[in-house]
């Protein structure tokens, strides 16, 4: 039995509602629950839930043959306050019991504007005639890299090839960083094969590539971050492209620790770290303290690849992001990767998850003008991230002046993740985040990559509906056309960060 | 001929195509109406732990011992491969029981023995198949 102190005792978040009709008392709920909320009670003979551990993650509700449960928030109440909200008052119980730092996971669920959903995308009305992607052709293939600035000819006239590597997205979507200790074996198969099946790219994440995916070398993106998990020069051969990662949406300003009691066994040999020791990325890369640091590791990782892989660097979106930006397009980088502050995370200090960063929309806006300006946009490829939650979001995001989108916790809802936000509690039910072995089972890759696939091409069939409507049958011709959003609600300010006029002008 | 085959790497032992298997027999149309208050007695049974887990049901084999040592002629190995029983003309010796490695016939309680047909005597894929959540249990040619 459990004593709690009634200061810590903080009510359960969810009720488990239960139709004792339907209920055939099979007990898959409670053979499927890693967080033991349910169980069959012998003498009552029917099932009973302890809600105390839910966290909503509806497996028990999805695999239920008759349908009988369903989770509902559970109504309890302090004394209602506007600012005093439960949440916060429970994080304060919270602290006081424990004296840690809060932990938290996925992307910042606070009530930030996103700007995604202010933004309209213009069609064509008579005088200029839309697209039918059903029955002309449409153009989603992109090419992240640098361009070339001007036209060089051999002395008898011949253009001279002076591009640098180039990374080609059949669709303008790829996977993003998600490390293999952060999310299990099963994730990372279905993304590799769905990224191969898609002609895209995935990204290992700081934890190194097991040998198992080599094979996906082609369509893989190696991170080097700062605790250089897993970096060898086996492994930057392997990838498509490397990509060094700075900041991470989530959680800009610091590294990432992750926890000794999920490396074992293949982690602890694909991170190149002992088994059971802690896995601490640290803040800063070490060696980077200023644009001439960052350019150095661009072009060492360029020479240790015979300078035939694009490199990308990763930063998050801060406050003086544009001319960060503008250092790293100078840094020698190919590509340039922004991270907005409602990115998604295996991991990260609530604090700073839900305080620290930008909307990841004015952040592109920003620096797609100041690289314009500064006339080095071709310099670089963009691509965003930090919650691109569908086709539209995409198109908006191109139209804005990006090359790519990379896509995370869509991705994993794809492959079952019901959005609980507790893969820092590592006893994923839906075998994502997680490395118990019982628990990753439950993601079988056959599954996984064609719900990836399916995802992506729907998102590619809407984005070619969506350029159709506009009189676009190529993405080049969309990517920072700005006139075709219009924003709705927004003010001056951020009508100008965005470069776009009210809806109505 | 398409079997049922299973993939144990990707078996959750969570015991559902017990209970899909129990519920295509009830003749019932409704889940909850068959299988409310029942003890099911399903022809596939899921072995193991937590750990490693699979499910077993009639293999339907090329030479069936059952069909070799049933004394009344219940069990027979249809053109299509499918082993099946004449519930009225069993009389309950259990021979086939006790014959079959893979302990797949089962006594349906009702002192004459029961066995999957793969789901052809209820016009459908096999139901358990079909309730799988994690594709461990697969119906095709192999």
């Amino acid at each position: 039995m459990d004593f709690v102190n009634p200061r810590d005792f903080i009510p359960s978040e969810y009720k488990v509602i239960r139709n004792t009709d339907k209920c055939i008392g099979c007990r898959v709920c409670e053979r499927q629950c890693a967080n033991e909320v349910h169980h069959y009670d012998f003498d009552l003979k029917r099932m009973v839930a302890d809600e105390q551990s839910c966290v909503a993650c509806n497996r028990c509700v999805s695999i239920c043959p008759t349908k009988a449960l369903s989770i509902e928030l559970n109504n309890y109440t302090y004394t209602p306050s506007a600012n005093w909200s439960r949440k916060n008052i429970n994080d304060v119980f919270e602290q006081a019991g424990t004296g840690s730092v809060l932990l938290a996971s996925m992307g910042n669920p606070k009530d930030y504007p996103v700007y995604w959903d202010k933004i309209l995308i213009n069609a064509s009305q008579v005088t200029n005639p839309s697209v039918d992607p059903l029955r002309e052709p449409m153009e989603t293939r992109t090419f992240l890299g640098k361009k070339p600035g001007k036209i060089t000819r051999d002395e008898r006239g011949n253009i001279v090839n002076n591009l640098t590597p180039q990374l080609t997205l059949d669709v303008p979507i790829m996977f993003s960083a998600m490390s293999y200790g952060s999310i299990s074996y099963n994730a990372h198969e279905s993304l590799a094969r769905a990224a191969e099946a898609l002609g895209t790219y995935y990204n290992t994440g700081e934890g190194g590539l097991h040998k198992d995916f080599y094979k996906f070398g082609k369509n893989t993106i190696v991170q080097v971050a700062s605790g250089r998990f897993g970096v060898h020069k086996e492994y930057l051969e392997q990838g498509a492209a490397i990509e060094i990662k700075i900041g991470q949406g989530a959680k800009p300003g610091i590294g990432g620790h992750l926890p000794g009691a999920k490396i074992f066994g293949d982690v602890s040999k694909t991170r190149m770290i002992p088994e059971g020791v802690d896995a601490i990325s640290p803040a800063p890369h070490h060696d980077i303290y200023s644009i001439e640091d960052l350019r150095q590791l661009v072009f060492s990782l360029k020479e240790a690849t015979d300078y035939k892989k694009p490199v990308m660097v990763k930063i998050a979106a801060v406050h003086n992001v544009a001319a960060i930006a503008s250092g790293v397009a100078r840094g020698g980088a190919d590509i340039l990767v922004i991270d907005g502050f409602r990115g998604g995370t295996g991991a990260a200090p609530q604090m700073i998850r839900d305080n620290v960063g930008i909307p990841i929309e004015l952040a592109l806006a920003s620096v797609d003008q100041r690289l314009r300006e500064e006339g080095i946009r071709n310099n670089v490829s963009i691509v965003v991230a930090g919650s691109v939650r569908n086709a539209g979001d995409v198109v908006k995001a191109v139209a804005l002046g990006a090359d790519a989108c990379y896509i995370g916790s869509s991705a994993l809802m794809a492959l079952g993740c019901h959005h609980c936000r507790n893969c820092h509690k590592a006893k994923c039910n839906w075998g994502i985040a997680t490395q118990v072995p019982e628990l990753v089972k439950r993601l079988n890759p056959n599954v996984g990559y064609k719900r990836l696939v399916n995802l992506v091409t729907a998102w590619n069939h809407e984005i070619k509906e969506m350029m159709g409507g506009m009189g676009i049958n190529s993405l080049e011709a969309l990517r920072g056309n700005r006139l075709m959003l219009r924003g709705v609600g927004l003010n001056e300010k951020e009508l100008e960060i965005l470069g776009i006029k009210h809806a109505g002008e | 001929m398409k079997r049922v085959y299973v993939n144990e790497k990707w078996c959750l032992g969570c015991h559902l195509c017990e209970y899909y298997c129990a519920f295509a027999n009830s003749g019932v149309d409704d889940m909850a109406k068959a299988l409310k208050n029942v003890e099911i007695n399903p022809k596939i049974r899921v072995e193991g732990d937590n750990k490693v887990s699979f499910a077993v049901q009639c293999r339907h084999c090329d030479n069936p011992l059952c069909v070799k040592g049933c004394i009344s002629g219940a069990l027979t190995k249809g053109d299509d491969g499918i082993v099946r029983v004449n519930q009225d003309k069993c009389v309950g010796c259990f021979t086939c029981v006790l014959s079959c490695p893979y302990g797949c016939i089962t006594p349906s309680g009702t002192g004459v023995i029961q066995k999957c047909e793969l789901c052809t005597q209820n016009g459908m894929e096999p139901a358990c198949v079909q309730g799988c959540p994690n594709q461990a249990i697969v119906y095709e040619e192999r």
